[in-house]
């Protein structure tokens, strides 16, 4: 089989169980809602919304970082859970094409939260999305999530099977995504024009991004296959 | 092994020191080092200009920050080394896990005497610049490493997980470098200092860095050899128990 077939096959099945579970609606999606609810709470609003108004790029990245770990775990504790990964290993499948069709669906699930938040802080927040920026906001979307797609799915693979690893993948996951939190807020503010910022200043940060998600994604694919072996 | 450690007698303990003669040769280097430092740093060098007696942190912070960061350049250059395959060995995950603890520990002293140093010149203990962000994060990517290192598996599994892990820390260093220099573009001179010390100040900044690095070299060979009795109590222990048994149910 191709790896392309791979991938497709691995995320089909892993958006599959994620249908068929409800995890995402029914709790992965409500959380993500209450944090941003939670950060209006935390952040003083009675001198009106300009305060969350500015901040509001950072919060939304800051949920989505939230979710992921959620969405990590989740990802990898119905593969632990009966032996599935170690499956798809003696079955031959190659851990490249794993990596990229668990990356893929995640990323499809992050796509979906991500479009919540930017929905939530509209709603909540004020936040108004403006017709000149959408395209560095689509792109930043795009380049944002394949990178925490990836490097989410290596540290999931790494900490999956491990005794206590919903403290360990924390832990792990916030160093290595802390240049997508800064270059996904600049440049989601950039794109939203928050402080007056204009959408041209946002592609060196897209710049930023992508690289990381290429990064991720070349070294993800060739170290796969040694971090599931057990 | 020993095949002392299988005889039946329970008094008998297998002695072996990890320390030979050049490491207590280098260990003595270290005491003197370290007094040669104390006393250049507190006593012979004069006061900063500027910093007054809190250039002295400076002796301390600078060397540890060094040996922090050779650590873990260490530990990168093993990692490496153990996932090539021609040089595969366990010594090259024991030397990557003693380097990475070593410089742990000194990225924390780094951490300390930096926000020390910070409060008396800058007034603040902590400035949101790309340096010293980049060694915070380097010093919680290194504790999620020596987790790592603890979650168990046979020997090899440990050192290919880690050792991936480690190549990873690799490639996120400088981006976080360089996300968080773009990210803060306007900061003050990290090191105020720079090219305004002393002969005597250079002097004994250049001690401390030596001393440092014998220092570094002695705790990571002293526990390398540690972790390789570790490794092989677990490797072995079972099999050495074991043997014991059969032995007393023989007599």
């Amino acid at each position: 089989m191709s790896l392309w077939t791979i991938t497709r096959l691995v995320a089909a099945k892993d958006l599959r169980v994620e249908a068929r579970s409800r995890v995402m609606t029914n709790q992965v999606l409500p959380f993500a809602g209450l944090v941003m609810v939670t950060f209006a709470f935390a952040l003083d609003t009675s001198a009106g919304d300009s305060l969350l108004n500015q901040v509001a790029p950072g919060l939304v990245w800051l949920a989505t970082l939230f979710s992921l770990l959620v969405v990590v775990q989740r990802s990898f504790a119905v593969e632990s859970a009966d032996g599935a990964l170690d499956a798809l290993r003696v079955a031959g499948v190659h851990p490249g094409g794993v990596f990229l069709g668990k990356s893929l669906a995640l990323a499809v699930q992050l796509a979906v939260l991500e479009a919540l938040l930017l929905f939530a802080a509209v709603v909540l927040y004020q936040t108004e999305v403006r017709a000149s920026g959408i395209v560095v906001l689509l792109v930043t979307y795009v380049a944002a999530t394949c990178g925490l797609a990836f490097v989410g799915t290596i540290y999931g693979g790494l900490a999956a099977g491990a005794r206590g690893r919903e403290t360990l993948l924390p832990l792990l996951l916030l160093p290595v995504v802390a240049p997508v939190l800064i270059g996904a807020t600049r440049a989601t503010e950039a794109a939203l024009g928050t402080n007056d910022a204009t959408p041209g200043e946002g592609w060196p940060w897209i710049g930023l991004l992508l690289l990381f998600a290429a990064l991720f994604g070349a070294g993800g694919t060739l170290a796969f296959g040694s971090l599931i072996d057990e | 092994m020993d095949p002392t450690a299988s005889t039946p007698s329970t008094t008998a303990t297998v002695r072996r020191p990890t320390s030979t003669r050049f490491t207590r040769g280098l260990g003595v280097a270290v005491i003197v080092g370290a007094a040669w430092v104390a006393l250049f740093g507190l006593v012979l060098s004069p006061n900063d200009a500027l910093q007054k007696t809190g250039v002295r942190i400076l002796y301390i912070h600078v060397p540890s920050a060094w040996l922090a960061y050779l650590a873990f350049i260490v530990t990168g250059i093993s990692s490496a080394g153990y996932l090539w395959k021609r040089t595969r060995s366990l010594v090259w995950d024991r030397v990557a896990g003693a380097s990475a603890e070593v410089g742990v520990l000194f990225m924390g002293i780094t951490l300390v005497t930096g926000s020390l140093w910070g409060s008396i010149t800058w007034g603040t203990y902590w400035t949101w610049d790309s340096r010293l962000t980049t060694t915070a994060f380097l010093f919680v990517t290194y504790i999620g490493y020596l987790a790592v290192r603890g979650l168990g598996g046979t020997l090899h599994q440990r050192a290919r997980r880690s050792a991936i892990l480690a190549l990873f820390a690799v490639l996120e260093v400088p981006l976080v470098h360089f996300s968080v220099k773009w990210w803060r573009p306007l900061h003050q001179n990290e090191s105020v200092a720079e090219g305004e010390l002393e002969d005597m100040m250079l002097f004994t900044l250049f001690s401390g860095i030596v001393t440092f690095t014998l220092l570094y070299v002695w705790l990571v060979i002293h526990r390398q050899r540690t972790l390789a009795l570790d490794d092989s109590v677990a490797e072995h222990g079972l099999d050495a128990a074991l043997a014991e048994r059969r032995q007393e149910a023989l007599q």
